[in-house]
């Protein structure tokens, strides 16, 4: 009897638990999307919340310290870890991103700090909406630099 | 020379492991305690060897020898000394050295300690920790080696070899690239140490468990003599986390503290199973109850630790696109899958051995709550763990998603990611109730407990935490997740102090002592329980911060000229001046000048400012803060205008509480420490009197 209890109770929390994984993933995930992905699927994903990975273009990004606002545009870089691999690693990958200007491109736009880390042949992963006018709009921008240092540090997140 | 010296110890040690390994074998199997003797020496001797090692690196850190690829990686002539020593882990190979070494010293330690009652142990206690230790020197010496050389060849090919290439010459360059800027911060040099000697002990509590299960052993042996391990284990686990935290919310410059980050997440998982474990062992310790369960909890342990160094020292993570990018990824990925499925096999096979000696009767009794305590722990422990495996999941599972349509949209094909707001919601339930379940289950009794007698014993804290959110109401606070959080903490805070209070008056009466005379001897003889419940606080403490920062924290930005002024919550910030310098250790800097006040009346200054590293060309973002205990007021410099130096634009946050964090995680130490503090075996005795008894009163 006791010991069906305890079932029982078991039980509960698993399916609440279970409950909280699905209603939160089913409102909070994100696809995770490369720039040549997010532009050939035409309107699938407008206006709906994609995360998005490109390597920054150094000469595109331009900052008003007045609103905050930030834009700068992102080159393609293959989404798989496999094909980043065969390229030669992230670094070189990100570097012939920016080098290729048959790339897909595309223009982002973020209000908020500049982060310390955006800078040229940086890889920013971005959360936000792609507009109707193909510029996506981040509420969220992560950089990572692997040129440089070996990465031992949580990338620099900023929000909004 | 010095290269080829470490490499050379390195070598040694990892065959010494190897033999070890054999002798213990051997010898348990044969019954031959000469080879056990023989392999516990060997284990003894890895240490001064891996110490060598370390030096060999260490050596080559501070005289700047750039030939060898590692120290041109992490170092620069720039960098001050302290940072050149702790570049040791700086940089992937030579963490994996600094974790061996720390290993190869617990290894020895626990060698050292008296076997008498539990010879049995000896070898499989050997095996376990000389296996870990090898693997992870296999990595250094095959996959990750510290002591790799640059090597230039005739045709003027630099290429990377720990021997010299036929006809080439030595590469030394005159400069080495330096540790990352964002790295060079007092919490960032003992933050990894702390995190990696906690997961580098956890090792020994498995050692002992497989060697319970190989041995057959039922007693709970194994759990006495590790539990001072698993606690000190524990101590730096939380340690190097709240560290963590702390250097972020120093250095990452985004007014917060955790970001839910992969690489925190996978530190935090340790913890997250380690803590059940904790609790769990004092069921088994009471009652003889969930033997085979504590087996499993510190299996899973053992298993997060390698798996959170896989994470954050593979570069698994480091993109979040990428996972495995690293050799040594698959490899630790295999290592921690064997050491599981053993352990598993074992515990089917000893199944028989571990039944428990009675029965769990009452749904209220401490060693329910505990279970349940447990249940919660693991449910954030496999969110966790879900959300940094997620983009994985998803995207090779997307045939389930089609065989079910109606979760379509969890197992779609695709790459998909959640973060810190997904986190933040699947886990804020848990841990609401865990803060709840953490002010009743101290109050329960174990073996029988009624709600009658549970509720009697907890009724009066939880109203005067009703009494506390019922004034923080009056006080303004309208959120109702603000007001059920507060209550809980306050309910923590209140069930804790009133079970202090209880246990004094007590003595208090029995004895005459005075209250806080009593209090002081009573915590002095129960240590464990004393030093459990400050945790309590400790942590009840630590939600009141991050409650205080997650649910009210406000920010404003704004750009400025010279005199004007900026405000927020109350302060209000002016703008007075820039000044832009150079430094000796090459940054450019540039700190802006501020007048703090608050509700019109001057409190301080602050100097935000953002330094330029001229030779990484990398800036970081220095804030200003400052902080009292009701309060963070945190001003970060964004940008500014350098050639009439007219106006800056500043970012402000105001953090409220956010103190009450840190002062939670002091604490939070000091009550593990309490806990900690060695007291002889004397304690050994008299639990295993109570235990007697306690099987008595249950029989």
């Amino acid at each position: 009897m006791a010991r069906l209890k305890f079932l029982i109770g078991g039980a509960l929390i698993l399916a609440a638990v279970v409950y909280l994984i699905v209603s939160s993933t089913t409102a909070n995930a994100q696809y995770f999307l490369s720039v040549d992905e997010l532009q050939s699927t035409g309107s699938k994903y407008t206006n709906k919340d994609v995360r998005v990975s490109g390597a920054v273009l150094g000469d595109t990004i331009q900052y008003d310290p007045q609103t905050l606002k930030l834009t700068f545009t992102v080159a393609h870089v293959p989404g798989d870890n496999k094909d980043i691999e065969a390229q030669g690693g992230l670094a070189q990958v990100l570097h012939d991103a920016v080098v290729d200007s048959a790339r897909n491109r595309m223009q982002v736009e973020y209000y908020g700090v500049r982060p310390d880390l955006l800078r040229n042949e940086a890889q920013a992963i971005m959360t936000g909406r792609m507009g109707e006018d193909g510029v996506f709009y981040a509420d969220e921008l992560l950089l990572k630099c692997p040129t440089k240092y070996e990465e031992a540090v949580p990338g620099q997140t900023s929000e909004d | 020379m010095v290269a080829n010296l470490g490499y050379g110890a390195l070598i040694i040690t990892f065959l010494i492991c190897l033999y070890g390994i054999s002798a213990a074998i051997y010898g348990a199997l044969r019954k031959a305690p000469a080879w056990v003797d023989s392999a516990r020496n060997a284990m003894l001797l890895t240490w001064p060897l891996v110490t060598l090692t370390a030096l060999c690196i260490i050596y080559l850190l501070l005289t700047g020898h750039y030939e060898v690829e590692y120290v041109a990686a992490v170092t620069s002539n720039s960098m001050p000394f302290y940072l050149k020593v702790t570049a040791l882990w700086g940089g992937q190979a030579g963490s994996l050295i600094f974790w061996s070494w720390l290993m190869s010293g617990f290894a020895s330690a626990v060698t050292l300690r008296k076997w008498d009652r539990d010879r049995e142990f000896l070898p499989w206690v050997v095996v376990v920790a000389l296996v870990t230790l090898g693997f992870f020197l296999s990595l250094s010496i095959f996959v990750e080696n510290p002591f790799t050389r640059l090597w230039i060849s005739p045709t003027g090919n630099v290429v990377e070899s720990m021997l010299q290439p036929a006809g080439s010459m030595l590469f030394t360059q005159a400069d080495g690239r330096g540790l990352n800027p964002l790295l060079r911060h007092p919490g960032m040099i003992i933050h990894p140490p702390m995190l990696y000697l906690g997961f580098v002990s956890f090792t020994i509590p498995f050692a002992f468990a497989f060697a319970s299960l190989v041995t057959g052993r039922s007693d709970d042996r194994w759990i006495r003599v590790t539990r001072r391990w698993t606690l000190v284990a524990w101590l730096f686990l939380s340690l190097g986390l709240i560290l963590g935290m702390r250097w972020a919310y120093d250095v990452l410059g985004w007014g917060g503290y955790w970001g839910w980050d992969p690489v925190e997440v996978a530190a935090l998982l340790p913890w997250l199973v380690g803590t059940p474990f904790l609790h769990s062992v004092m069921i088994q310790e009471k009652r003889g109850l969930l033997k085979w369960w504590n087996i499993i909890l510190v299996t899973m342990t053992y298993a997060s630790v390698l798996f959170g160094t896989l994470l954050t020292r593979s570069g698994v993570l480091s993109s979040v696109h990428a996972f495995a990018q690293s050799a040594i990824g698959p490899l630790l990925f295999g290592f921690v899958s064997i050491m599981s499925i053993i352990t598993l096999i074992l515990l089917i096979f000893r199944g028989r051995t571990l039944k428990s000696e009675g029965h769990m009767n009452s749904m209220f009794s401490r060693e329910a709550l505990f279970l349940l305590n447990n249940l919660l722990f693991l449910a954030l422990f496999f969110i966790c763990a879900w959300g940094v495996l997620f983009p994985i999941i998803s995207e090779a599972s997307g045939l389930i998603g089609q065989v079910f349509p109606s979760v379509a949209h969890i197992f779609t094909g695709q790459k998909i990611t959640v973060g810190p707001v997904w986190f933040e919601s699947t886990t804020g339930p848990i841990w609401l109730a865990l803060l709840v379940l953490m002010a009743v289950a101290p109050l329960s009794a174990w073996g029988a407990s009624t709600a009658k007698t549970l509720s009697r014993a907890a009724w009066k804290p939880a109203v005067a935490a009703l009494v506390i959110a019922g004034l923080l109401f009056a006080a303004g606070i309208r959120s109702p997740l603000a007001l059920v959080a507060f209550w809980a903490i306050a309910f923590v805070i209140c069930a804790t102090l009133y079970e202090f209070w209880r246990e004094a008056a007590a003595r208090h009466r029995t004895h005459g002592e005075n209250l806080l005379a009593a209090f002081w001897l009573l915590a002095g003889r129960f240590r464990r329980r004393y030093g459990g419940l400050t945790i309590h606080i400790g942590v009840a403490l630590m939600a009141f911060g991050v409650i205080g920062i997650e649910m009210f924290q406000t920010e404003t930005q704004g750009m400025i000229a010279k005199g004007e002024q900026l405000s927020l919550s109350g302060f209000t910030i002016q703008y007075d001046d820039l000044k832009l310098f150079p430094t000796p250790d090459g940054r450019e800097v540039a700190r802006a000048e501020l007048s703090v006040f608050k509700d019109g009346k001057f409190v301080t200054n602050l100097y935000p400012r953002r330094d330029f590293y001229t030779e990484s060309q990398q800036s970081m973002t220095i804030p200003g803060v400052r902080s009292t205990l009701g309060e963070d007021f945190y001003v970060l410099l964004v940008d500014w205008q350098p050639v009439s130096s007219s106006g800056a634009t500043f970012k402000i946050y105001h953090n409220p509480m956010i103190n009450w964090l840190w002062l939670g995680g002091f604490v939070f130490i000091l009550g593990t420490l309490v806990a900690a503090w060695p007291d002889r075996e004397r304690e050994v005795e008299t639990g295993r009197v109570t235990r007697r008894r306690e099987a008595v009163v249950s029989a």
